[in-house]
């Protein structure tokens, strides 16, 4: 596998520079919103990509939950991690599209406002598992994932079951989008899984070797504490 | 295409910046293991 990462590397690096071409050459331009519409190319993969990181870690931190397995724990931390990098692309380039199109960079409608939620449970979880040190973190952290991730299908389907600001779905839910320009989406998403796969596989390994060396410095240190009087 | 080149921008800054965080990481804890390599 480590041989085969500094080639999968170069070609997420092919796929991202070809998706950003697409994204910016060859996609139709939006009659209404002009190249502005692009941004949808880079929010709408982030948020998808979030999201499935945010369902990988519901269901490391269930196998958690069942097993006590450590390495599921690992892939709970790390798919929130990588989740959180994602949604905030996402609630960035929101309301940078939102101000030139909408006259505003943010409104408190349903599906912003729960996005902002769903980052800031993350963000929470992290938090959580980043500054407490009871023994019991893990556990806590996967009860949280789990609460965490029930607003991930509201953030979904509130444009679906309600009236919002946000434009409905392009793929099912009413909406619809040019064949080209779906193309050239489903490329950028691809694109971007790939980067978040080598992000994950980076941070996996950095996580496990973590976990290794302060294992091994606490076993140093209670090797090295002095024992008191008999 | 100014609020288009800032979104494009903004991404590819907090790729980066992300990317940035994991290679401090990955250097403080090989500094971390040399330290502990050589106590033994």
């Amino acid at each position: 596998m480590k041989r085969l990462f500094p080639i999968f590397g170069l070609l997420t690096g092919v796929l991202l520079s070809y998706a950003l071409y697409l994204a910016l050459e060859v996609a139709p331009t939006e009659q209404t919103m002009g190249d502005v519409q692009r941004i949808f190319y880079y929010h709408v993969p982030s948020a998808w990509t979030a999201f499935l990181l945010f369902f990988i870690n519901f269901a490391a931190s269930v196998v958690y939950l069942i097993r006590r397995n450590m390495k599921a724990d690992v892939v709970a931390l790390v798919a929130a991690e990588i989740g959180v990098v994602f949604c905030t692309i996402v609630l960035v380039t929101g309301p940078i599209w939102a101000r030139p199109v909408w006259g505003i960079w943010w409104t408190w409608d349903l599906r912003l406002t729960l996005t902002l939620v769903l980052w800031l449970i993350y963000v929470s979880y992290l938090m959580l598992r980043r500054f407490s040190s009871s023994g019991q973190t893990p556990q806590i952290a996967a009860v949280l994932a789990i609460l965490g991730a029930l607003d991930v299908p509201l953030v979904y389907f509130s444009i679906w079951f309600f009236r919002t600001q946000h434009p409905q779905p392009v793929i099912g839910g009413g909406g619809s989008i040019d064949p080209r320009m779906l193309h050239v989406l489903l490329i950028n998403w691809a694109a971007f899984s790939c980067l978040a796969v080598m992000m994950f596989w980076s941070r996996y390994h950095l996580e496990v070797i973590k976990r290794e060396v302060d294992d091994t410095q606490a076993l140093e240190a209670l090797l090295e504490t002095p024992r008191g009087p008999r | 295409m100014t609020y288009l080149y800032a979104a494009y921008f903004a991404t590819w800054a907090i790729h980066i910046g992300y990317a940035i965080y994991l290679v401090g990481q990955y250097s403080r804890l090989r500094d971390e293991m040399k330290a502990l390599q050589s106590r033994k």
